[in-house]
């Protein structure tokens, strides 16, 4: 046993002393306003401390990651996508491609239930189950060849609960692109300074996607820096056009931004990947590491204090406004990125793992990365905590509520329990020089209101509109890449299953299969964009729950398959580091699916809100929200829809868990007979750092082998 | 200044890295290297390949949520 030296245990007992500091101050504030600090004190010493203890006691003693075997990158090195990478290097990477548009909208939405119980779950949710879902997927799949997930359920669970896992994850990328362009949609409807600046940022990728592809290939630092030039100058002409007379052109109203939208994802998803999708993804990922810079440093900098309370009294009502239902399963599903997203294990099984230089480094790139993204979350949550909470559940609830006019808000956010005049609701909207800001739901423009408020506490207050807008043209940046990316992504998934039916499909230079499937998956997210937006129950209010479950059911699959693969590897006595934090996932999202399907309250229940409008329809009566009949037919069809997708995801789920169940016991009973598909050990020839900063043993290491670090 | 100018060219190399700028000399070292033999493409050609392949299978470099 090694003991650890006077100077480290005083540091560290520092650390738990800052993180326990924060967290004391957050549960015991009644009356009184805290300041951010203590949430970002309580959240980076919960992440110091859980990075220096729990995930090196995981990577080390749980899966005994060994520095000496040489990874898929350094045996495979095609000097392409199997190469191995610095790790630094590699952790950018990692992070630009897990963390987009979802950890800043989850948050906002569940602040209706205070900042408290997002603030543990994101904290104590990424420690426990996210980070460790995305290291433990990582270094599986790392020791896989940088298998995807979808294989490695098949390859380890067998073919049935690989089939239902990819059935799942295709379900889930659909509800995700009309959820995901839902929230554009009510961030930029009527709202003509962020339609023009989002519109211009079309042409600015095609020119840089001439540029690198015809005028200079491969410089893309180059290109980059015109790309944000121009994306400013777009910010800031946008305020003139909204001025001018062309602002009419640009004032769409939500249904034919919907047009526009499923328009631009069909075509943007069969052009070539040089012309939209990679110099559109430059752009963004820029804009996301400078914007989240930024915003951190504008909390440090101006420390707010947080308007809403540490716990609403929906939490426990579960009649919020944002989304019905109470505080357990609804906050846990609401905020996938951030604590716990089954999307990371995408890209921990697929693109990274073909990169990284030493098994030993799967910690710091797949447990710090998450840590990272945690705190975006949490940044996220402070931008909607320290704005009005009466201007908060004005923008927030669904417009059928709200009603239309300053007056109208007013009213019902008294209705609600908290309170602001119709003149400051007139006033924030003037701020931020937007016609209105009523019913502005999906998280977007919340988080916008309340970076502009931070941002312009340094800069001046006569930048806020600005900065608001600023934020708005980040956020939809990120989405309109997700809508194009994860169309390309969801038309491979169905041409590799219709080429089970009909071959040519499975060839993805087949042009008409490319624009069959193309269109199939584009009108799919389509229709929940269509639905979303004419739903007078509100879209987000309806939607976002499935998208929650769906999220967080891929989660599940992922859990499932580190825990199959922690019993069949031999480390059974080890198989709760996934075990227990898929016992949680299942059950918050299976309660949350059973709730949306059975629950009696029809604010939750799909299927009881439908026999409600139901019934009144036979008797012809219009019941409130909706307004005519139309709307009640809509309702119907909707929360049908709804209902059923919220039952076939949870029956999917619970057929990989008993599918990968069965496979574990099997194991434990006899385990001579399962076959576990490991790449076969082969001896590194390299070295490397484990962590950020290397030690001093493993910089003699590098002196002896002559493997400097690179620039020196 | 040696601290600063230190400082600029790590910033200089991690970009290029970070944004795969760096991909095609990568290449060409792996190319000579390990296949002395083979022709080395032109960078025009390598990036094309580069975005070709990511066209025949989206999830290379897929991002998400």
């Amino acid at each position: 046993m090694r003991r650890a030296e006077p100077r480290s245990i005083a540091v560290w007992t520092l650390v738990a002393l800052v993180g326990a500091a924060g967290w004391t101050v957050l549960a015991l504030a009644r009356d009184e306003e805290v300041s951010a600090a203590w949430m970002v004190a309580a959240a980076l010493g919960s992440y110091a401390i859980a990075y220096r203890f729990y995930s090196k006691f995981i990577a080390y003693k749980v899966l005994k990651v060994d520095a000496r075997r040489a990874t898929p990158a350094e045996r495979l090195d095609n000097g392409i996508d199997y190469h191995p990478t610095d790790r630094r290097v590699l952790l950018g990477h990692h992070f630009a491609a897990i963390g987009r548009a979802g950890p800043l909208v989850g948050p906002v939405l569940a602040a209706q239930m205070g900042y408290l119980p997002g603030t543990i779950w994101i904290v104590v949710g990424v420690i426990f189950a996210g980070a460790v879902q995305d290291m433990v997927v990582l270094f599986f799949s790392t020791r896989r060849d940088g298998k995807s997930l979808g294989q490695m359920a098949r390859d380890e669970i067998g073919p049935f609960g690989g089939a239902a896992a990819l059935l799942a994850a295709f379900a889930i990328m659909i509800i995700l692109l009309g959820v995901l362009a839902l929230v554009i949609v009510n961030a930029l409807a009527e709202s003509p300074w962020g339609t023009f600046s989002i519109a211009m940022t079309i042409p600015i990728a095609l020119l840089m996607g001439f540029y690198l592809r015809v005028l200079r290939p491969g410089r893309v630092s180059e290109v980059s820096l015109i790309g944000i030039a121009l994306l400013l100058i777009a910010l800031v002409a946008g305020r003139r056009v909204a001025e001018s007379s062309l602002a009419d052109t640009f004032t769409l109203a939500p249904s034919t931004l919907v047009v526009w939208l499923v328009a631009y994802g069909f075509v943007a998803s069969i052009l070539p990947v040089w012309m939209l999708l990679a110099p559109r993804d430059y752009l963004s990922t820029f804009m996301k590491i400078g914007t989240i810079l930024l915003l951190a440093l504008g909390v440090v900098v101006t420390l707010p204090t947080m308007r809403m309370d540490p716990v609403t009294d929906f939490a426990s009502r579960g009649d919020g406004p944002v989304f019905a239902g109470s505080l357990f399963p609804f906050v846990f599903i609401t905020i996938a990125c951030g604590a716990l997203s089954g999307f990371h294990a995408l890209i921990s099984s697929g693109t990274t793992p073909k990169m990284i230089q030493k098994e030993t480094q799967v910690r710091m790139i797949g447990y710090g990365s998450m840590l990272m993204e945690s705190s975006v979350a949490i940044m996220a949550l402070v931008a909607a905590s320290i704005i009005d909470p009466g201007l908060y559940f004005a923008m927030n609830a669904p417009a059928g509520v709200v009603g239309d006019t300053v007056q109208e808000a007013s009213k019902a956010v008294a209705n609600f329990g908290y309170s602001i005049s119709p003149a400051d609701l007139a006033q924030a909207a003037k701020n931020v020089e937007e016609s209105s800001l009523l019913s502005r739901t999906g998280g977007a423009p919340t988080l916008a209101v309340g970076v502009s408020e931070i941002f312009s506490q340094v800069t001046g207050g006569s930048m806020r509109a600005f900065w608001y807008h600023f934020a708005i043209m980040f956020e939809a940046l990120f989405i309109l890449t997700a809508l194009d990316a994860g169309t390309r992504v969801g038309r491979f998934m169905l041409q590799d299953m219709l080429g089970n039916v009909y071959k040519p499909f499975r060839r993805v230079s087949w042009k008409p299969g490319l624009v069959l499937t193309s269109a199939a998956v584009t009108g799919l997210w389509g229709y929940f964009l269509w639905v979303g937006v004419h739903e007078p129950l509100g879209g987000i209010n309806q939607l976002f729950p499935v998208f929650g479950i769906a999220n967080q059911l891929l989660a599940a699959v992922a859990l499932t398959v580190c825990t199959t693969l922690l019993v069949k590897s031999g480390r059974l006595k080890w198989a709760w580091i996934t075990g227990v934090p898929l016992a949680w996932d299942a059950t918050v999202t299976l309660t949350a699916s059973w709730q949306k399907v059975f629950s009696d309250d029809p604010r939750v229940g799909f299927f009881k809100q439908r026999s409600i409008y139901q019934d009144a329809i036979d008797d012809g009566k219009v019941l409130p929200p909706a307004r005519t009949m139309d709307d009640m037919h809509t309702v119907v069809t909707n929360s049908t829809v709804d209902g059923v997708l919220s039952a076939a995801l949870a029956l999917l789920i619970v057929i990989v868990i008993a599918d990968a169940a069965r496979v574990c016991l099997k194991h434990i009973r006899d385990p001579e007979a399962s076959r576990l598909s490991e790449a076969p050990y082969v001896e590194s020839k390299v070295t490397a750092p484990a962590g950020l900063f290397p030690t001093a043993e493993e910089k003699r290491e590098a002196r002896r082998d002559g493997t400097r670090e690179p620039t020196r | 200044m040696t601290w600063l100018l230190r400082g600029v060219r790590w910033m200089r190399w991690y970009v290029r890295e970070l944004t795969d700028e760096s991909a095609y000399e990568r290449y060409v070292a792996h190319v000579r290297k390990d296949h002395p033999a083979a022709a080395v493409p032109s960078r025009r050609d390598f990036e094309r390949m580069r975005t070709d392949r990511q066209e025949s299978d989206p999830r290379q470099g897929f991002r998400c949520c």
